[in-house]
């Protein structure tokens, strides 16, 4: 690196503190705190929507031990359309729906990229559980809705959480796209600052994001770590393996 | 008036398709590039680590760790921290794509690596092969179904991922995408889209047919 190139780092790095230093860039509207709590409160409505709608009958499907093939293409299938493409086609989508620009759209598609990997997971979750334990329950006489909630939705629940986990990251992640598709969030830094060629700007808008993803992360390891049932915390391999399915880096 | 102009018109126009199947072809070709050097440097990189790690068991945890991260940043946010220093080039998109099959292919190898038998192992050891000669001719053979499973998982990701590095004006066919978002054009989304999905399988296919020939003792199997 020669001297002028260290140099304008250098004035890189400054500007970029600077604009962090900055009081008006934090407050009001398009700031810093409004963008991420917009950012945050999309993707937790999708990612309740999307729960709502698919860990129900993965939870039924799941225990009856129907739909596995159903559940194995549904997130091949997930992985192989781009999330950039989800939140474009949602656009023409939500338009002909008379739903228009921003944030529907940008809800849809979150709620499509959400679905796969919640349905898949807690399906192959409930599928883990060790069937002998079921079947003991079920000699002990307890009924089936007894054995799913009782037994069955316990004992996998550090791989539903762990589903959660890894689908809120991914739901963080592309909602960043949504200012693609005239949306607020994070990602309107990003958009911005492609638009008005300025590198602080989209510098800010990634490393508020890459923060988000890594935060989201985190604290729903911790939710993880606490919710998993004390005679099962340690010897779960299971959580471990759900790291990589299903989840794709967006 | 920019709504009215997208309600008017049909899904995908067809006549749009057959006169843009030059550049069409074009930005597939720039996708399998994209990805073909994501997945080259990203199988060296996995191979060379994944021999430190098993040679040194420590360094595995750091670095899973480490690679875990890189997936956990979206591609957009790594992109976006890349182009005030790599500018919008063809090497800030790499150096993104790259990092994202870090994890998947390591894994692989390792799993993979870790679950030849030791006892064919050592039936080897005992015939006097040398380390690399195991690790070459015996390890590395059979640790080849789930290697290929990584990077089939690799290659779908790194596929979808390319089309947002359409936003850094490297994109294959993601620039179909962003240019019919720019236009409110659904044609141009739907031919970004479709083709990325279709390379994906294909590229998938293909690995699958490679996966075949390469481990030929896997299907005898199912032959008797």
């Amino acid at each position: 690196m020669d001297a002028y190139q260290s140099d304008a780092l250098m004035d890189f790095v400054t500007e970029v503190i600077e604009f962090f230093a900055t009081a008006s860039n934090w407050s009001g509207t398009g700031g810093i705190v409004e963008r991420t709590l917009e950012h945050i409160g999309l993707s937790a409505f999708s990612m309740g929507i999307a729960s709502a709608i698919a860990i129900p009958p993965a939870l039924y499907l799941g225990h009856t031990g129907r739909g596995g093939l159903l559940a194995v293409s549904i997130v091949n299938i997930g992985r192989a359309i781009p999330s950039f493409a989800i939140v474009a086609l949602a656009l023409p989508i939500s338009i002909n729906l008379g739903l228009g620009l921003g944030f529907w759209p940008t809800f849809l598609a979150l709620v499509v990229l959400a679905l796969p990997p919640m349905f898949t997971n807690t399906f192959t979750g409930i599928r883990e559980v060790d069937a002998n334990t079921v079947e003991a329950a079920r000699g002990m006489g307890m009924k089936e809705r007894e054995i799913l909630l009782g037994i069955e939705m316990p004992l996998a629940a550090p791989v539903i959480l762990a589903a959660v986990r890894v689908t809120a990251v991914q739901v963080v992640a592309t909602a960043t796209l949504g200012a693609w598709v005239a949306w607020g969030g994070l990602g309107r830094y990003i958009l911005d600052g492609f638009s008005q060629r300025d590198n602080v700007e989209v510098f800010v808008g990634g490393a508020l994001v890459g923060l988000l993803a890594i935060g989201t992360d985190l604290v729903f390891s911790l939710i993880e770590r606490r919710a998993v049932p004390a005679g099962l915390s340690r010897r779960t391999a299971v959580r471990s393996k759900v790291r990589t399915r299903g989840q794709i880096p967006v | 008036m920019i709504v009215a102009q997208l309600e008017g018109q049909p899904f995908v126009r067809w006549d749009w398709v057959f006169d843009h199947l030059d550049d069409i072809w074009a930005a597939t070709a720039e996708h399998l590039v994209l990805t073909g050097i994501a997945l080259g440097l990203g199988l060296v990189i996995s191979v060379a680590l994944s021999l430190v790690a098993r040679r040194y068991r420590r360094t595995y945890a750091p670095i899973t760790w480490v690679t875990g991260i890189l997936y956990t940043i979206p591609s957009l946010a790594l992109f976006s921290l890349l182009v005030p220093i790599t500018g919008l080039s063809i090497l800030t998109a790499e150096i993104g794509l790259v990092s994202y099959t870090l994890l998947i292919l390591i894994r692989n190898i390792v799993a993979g690596l870790d679950g030849v038998s030791p006892a064919i192992k050592e039936a080897a050891q005992g015939m006097g092969y040398s380390r690399r000669r195991i690790l070459l001719e015996i390890e590395i053979p059979l640790a080849l179904p789930v290697i290929i499973a990584g990077i089939r998982i690799a290659s779908v990701t790194t596929i979808g991922l390319v089309t947002v590095a359409a936003l850094i004006g490297k994109g294959g066919l993601g620039f179909f995408i962003l240019q019919g978002l720019r236009r409110f054009f659904t044609t141009e989304i739907v031919v970004g889209a479709v083709g990325s999905v279709l390379l994906a399988v294909a590229i998938d296919a293909l690995l699958v047919v490679a996966e075949r020939a390469l481990t030929p003792w896997t299907r005898t199997k199912a032959t008797l």
